[in-house]
């Protein structure tokens, strides 16, 4: 048995509400890390992974304060340190990988003089030794060309890079325990499935070990050893991490991997009800008793303990445990949905539209001209056929929701034409559109929190739609409001609140309901899910297609997440530098052949399955604008060709199960080679 | 009817908020000062004309320049008038026309500030490259400018001094708007079709009013001590008004020997002024504008 390094003891943390009440965040936590050893806290938000994390480091956030046990790291309790001994633990022993590496580095620094400064911090190296070092480091985290890189300023580099630093400054120091906060959260698929490859090798190779925090199940599974779920301040199953992904037998964590959207499997993901319960609200009882199937009325009443259980290895802390043993073929199911008509009528026409960025010239202007030969978006031929959902896939640049916002009006286009119904040509320009053109497209947009006017109440945010385009007033527009209410599953009594008084879910439902509120024939879907946690993610996923198929209305559907894509739509279409690399059914899209881009982002999807390792065929550099010739993905695709990418615009080729690929090599060939 | 009852109930809960709103100000000790301090220059300003014990304009030279006493509680001045009535009395002017001119300060640069932040632009450039220039000019020399050609009644100083104090709210307003503005309430009410008066009326002013409404507050206290400096320069009211600004000026030069003459002013202008700004700071703190005491969990 190895070493234990860090060990949690009933660990309880909380605060003190403004009624003087004591309310714990984290409850009665206990939990030991091993050397070399790779833990994953996973839990929605609020669950209180980061303060337990934080807390393992010896800091615990103002305004929180411990209330019992101890955060033993090597014998020695962190929390009764004072500042002085707590520093000389950071950094050396115990040091951070924070989640958004961009606003963790300074920026009016360079990078190696930021490595340079943990150096001199942590270690006894003199300046020749330090330098030495640094390159080393760079070279560690596999960051291209290190002397160089060293003279850089954050801002320089990607977002992968900027990660990729962060590692390496918390490297500096040696230490025994690396504490990586949602370290992968805000990059791109391809990035982070690189910068966990990063972490893996890092783990191996230096024997630190590690705590990984992230919401991120797909994540979690491919860096940890043993992983720690969490919910509402407790844990609630801990054990090896084969073993809580294959066979969760916690009803929550149960939940929570069906919940999670699946490449392997068509169907929308079956959604848990309800949401975490606030701390300080629960009283009596098991704190997932509201949204738990196998509740008891013994579960109301009494609160489960941990229960360690041999034969898995693993502690859990539920009455029922036992129901969930052998279930693990149900996790591999999902809703089908209702398939569409293909023989509809198309109500939106993309034709060629380039949409640009670049400020106009004085003169262009004057003659309301745009001139840029290399804009953002660039010919985008797509046909919408009423009542599907249509999906536009592609990282961060590709253009998904610049061509979102200008369908919208919010974004003139440099060329081309966007047609709705009957071929009529929409105006670029919001201030031309009738008002029925207006109601027929809604929006709905990636983060309620912003979406949704802080100072009014749902219902005056469900009046402004109704009121502009129906003129409804008093006891109608009430009536309407309370009808929109029940189409996203929440109550009358909803109305008087503000969008702060509801959990994330509640706000993303208001907004849902907003966008339905002018009886639209189009919604454009913004990222509408990757701000919510898994469970919510997939119920408003289920509460969209239910929309869909009673009231017929088509979707655009843009994200990053090419499993939430799966999971509800009818047709992708895969964007790359604002050009258009793959369109098909979305059955036949995630099959082989695809475009080399397409095989990239497959590849590396995270699945929350320890087995299905990510496959990372292309570099994950960042390109920041499109090439001005040839294929849009030239820069970096595993299966180049040669002069042709760089200097010819690949041509369409359509497969034999009809989906479309731009690429110049030859669709069977390209069949043959992915197999 | 019952659509009658939610406005109703509305009503109740915006009248709620704003006493709780007071009720956070006055938890802590100087919100509780603040608030006390002018709560008592407003009362008194109110009932000073019922209560004061002389004629504020009786010239006797049998009382010139005596000395607090049972009589006259803060003595008399060089025309023999009684300091205490004058006191008492030299608040009303000035936080009448500083209150009225902080309000119009409020609504033109308010409702400038958030349009220019809204439309942006051609519009936006010119507007404030306007309001910049009349930022640089000296606002007390084209007050007294503005004053000597108009007069100095109250019609002329409240609009005045309410232009020359917008200036700065044009600038608050539109930075609270710009922040503001790139919300996606703001682009979906756009993508919906709202008009810009919509839009500013609706989406913006209930996000960024209570950064107006405490910058106003602020401005208050400045324009008092811009109208009391005005009428120290004799620019203000005119004569026999009782105004602490020109108590001030016509005791000072008795200061060495009258010093009661000097002092009750002084205290009633300063007092209103440290409680009118330390209201606006426990204002914005209860709002949650201030910075420092947001919560940092």
């Amino acid at each position: 048995m190895s070493e234990i390094i860090e060990s949690v003891k009933n660990l309880s943390i909380g605060f003190n509400s403004q009624k003087g009440k004591q309310i714990s965040i984290l409850r009665n936590v206990s939990t030991n890390i091993k050397k070399g050893e790779t833990v994953g806290i996973v839990g929605e938000s609020g669950s209180g992974k980061s303060t337990l994390a934080l807390a393992m480091m010896g800091y615990i956030k103002q305004g929180l304060f411990p209330l019992k046990g101890q955060c033993l790291f090597k014998s020695e309790d962190l929390l009764k340190m004072s500042s002085r001994q707590l520093e000389k633990i950071r950094g050396r022993k115990i040091a951070m990988i924070p989640q958004n590496a961009g606003q963790a580095l300074t920026p009016n620094l360079k990078i190696g003089y930021q490595i340079d400064e943990a150096l001199r911090l942590h270690t006894d190296l003199n300046k020749t030794e330090r330098d030495k070092k640094i390159s080393e480091l760079l070279n560690k985290v596999r960051l291209p060309s290190p002397e160089t890189m060293a003279f850089r300023y954050p801002h320089e580099l990607s977002g992968g890079q900027q990660q990729r630093v962060a590692v390496a400054m918390a490297l500096a120091g040696k230490p025994d325990l690396l504490l990586l906060d949602e370290p992968t959260t805000g990059l791109d698929v391809t990035t982070q499935a690189h910068v966990l490859e990063l972490l893996r090798f890092i783990a191996k190779d230096t024997g630190t070990s590690m705590i990984y925090v992230s919401h991120d199940l797909g994540a979690i599974a491919q860096v940890s050893d043993r992983i720690v779920v969490m919910y509402a301040g407790e844990i609630v199953l801990e054990g090896p991490a084969r073993k809580i992904l294959k066979e969760p037998i916690h009803p929550y964590t149960y939940g929570l991997l069906k919940s999670i959207p699946k490449l392997s499997l068509a169907g929308l993901p079956a959604s848990m009800p309800g949401s975490q319960p606030q701390p300080g609200s629960i009283n009596e009882g098991c704190s997932f008793y509201d949204r738990c199937n196998l509740a008891t009325d013994h579960c109301k009443k009494n609160s489960p303990d941990l229960e360690h259980i041999k034969e898995l290895d693993t502690n859990v802390r539920c009455f029922n445990h036992k129901e969930l043993i052998n279930q693990n073929n149900n996790l591999q199911t999902s809703i089908t949905k209702k398939s569409n008509n293909s023989e509809a009528i198309e109500v939106l026409k993309l034709k060629d539209v380039s949409i640009s960025y670049a400020k106009q010239k004085f003169f262009d202007q004057l003659f309301n001209k745009i001139s840029d030969q290399n804009p953002t978006v660039k010919d985008i031929n797509i046909d919408i056929k009423k009542g599907e959902t249509i999906a536009l896939v592609g990282e961060s640049g590709s253009g998904k929701s610049t061509i979102l916002k200008s369908i919208a009006g919010l974004l003139k286009t440099k060329d081309g034409q966007i047609k709705f119904e009957n071929d009529r040509i929409l105006s670029s320009d919001l201030k031309m559109r009738n008002p029925n053109d207006l109601r027929a497209i809604q929006l709905i947009f990636q983060n309620p929190d912003e979406s949704l006017n802080p100072n009014h109440t749902v219902e005056q945010i469900l009046s402004q739609p109704l009121k502009l385009y129906f003129n409804l007033s008093g006891e109608e527009l009430k009536k309407n409001i309370i009808d929109l209410l029940k189409k996203v599953r929440l109550g009358e009594f909803y109305m008087s609140r503000y969008p702060r008084q509801l959990s994330g879910g509640e706000k993303q439902r208001v907004a849902v309901a907003r966008a339905f509120a002018a009886k639209p024939d189009i919604i454009l879907c913004d990222e509408v899910t990757s701000a919510l946690d898994v469970s919510v993610q997939a119920a408003v996923l289920n509460l969209l297609q239910q929309l869909k198929e009673d009231l017929g209305t088509t979707y655009v559907f843009v994200s990053h997440d090419l499993a939430v894509v799966r999971a509800i739509s009818d047709r992708v279409a895969v964007l790359y530098q604002g050009r258009l690399c793959e369109i098909g059914p979305s059955q036949n899209v995630y099959k082989f052949p695809s475009h080399p881009y397409t095989e990239v982002l497959l590849g590396a999807v995270l699945e929350p399955d320890p087995d299905i390792k990510p496959k990372l065929v292309a570099e994950d550099i960042v390109e920041e604008k499109p090439p001005e010739k040839g294929c849009s993905f030239q820069g970096r695709c595993p299966r180049k060709i040669g002069d042709i990418c760089n200097l010819e615009v690949p041509p369409w080729q359509i497969g034999e199960n009809g989906n479309a690929i731009r690429c110049h090599i030859n669709i069977d060939e390209l069949a043959s080679l992915q197999q | 009817m019952e659509s009658n009852l939610i406005t109703e109930d509305k009503q109740k809960n915006k009248l709620e908020k704003a006493l709780e709103i007071l009720k956070t100000m006055a938890s802590k000790p100087s919100g509780l000062i603040g608030l006390t301090i002018v709560l008592f220059h407003v009362i008194l300003a109110l009932i000073s004309p019922y209560i004061a014990p002389y004629d504020y304009k009786a010239i006797s030279p049998n009382t010139m320049l005596l000395a607090p006493s049972a009589e006259h509680w803060f003595g008399t001045d060089s025309l023999g008038r009684d300091v205490f009535t004058r006191t008492i009395l030299g608040g009303r002017t000035a936080l009448t026309v500083t209150f009225f001119g902080s309000l119009i300060a409020l609504l033109w640069g308010g409702l400038l500030g958030i349009f220019c932040g809204l439309v942006g632009g051609k519009i936006d450039d010119v507007v404030m490259r306007v309001v910049d220039a009349f930022l640089s000019i000296p606002w007390i020399l084209a007050m007294l400018l503005i004053v000597s050609l108009l007069g100095t009644s109250t019609e002329v100083l409240i609009p005045a001094l309410g232009f020359f104090y917008g200036k700065g709210i044009v600038r608050v307003a539109r930075a609270a708007t710009h922040d503001v503005i790139a919300k996606d309430f703001i682009v979906s009410a756009r993508a919906r079709g709202h008009s810009n008066m919509s839009i500013i009326w609706n989406e913006i002013i209930p996000n960024v009013r209570d950064a107006i409404l405490v910058e106003g507050a602020m401005r208050w206290s400045w324009m008092l001590l811009g109208f009391s400096s005005l009428s120290f320069l004799g620019f203000g009211v005119s004569p026999p008004t009782p105004d602490w600004g020109l108590m001030i000026s016509n005791a000072r030069g008795l200061m060495s020997f009258a010093y009661w003459s000097v002092i009750a002013p002084i205290v009633g202008l300063s007092s209103l002024i440290i409680g009118i700004n330390l209201t606006a700071d426990a204002f914005a703190k209860a709002l949650g504008i201030d910075r420092s005491t947001k919560a940092p969990v």
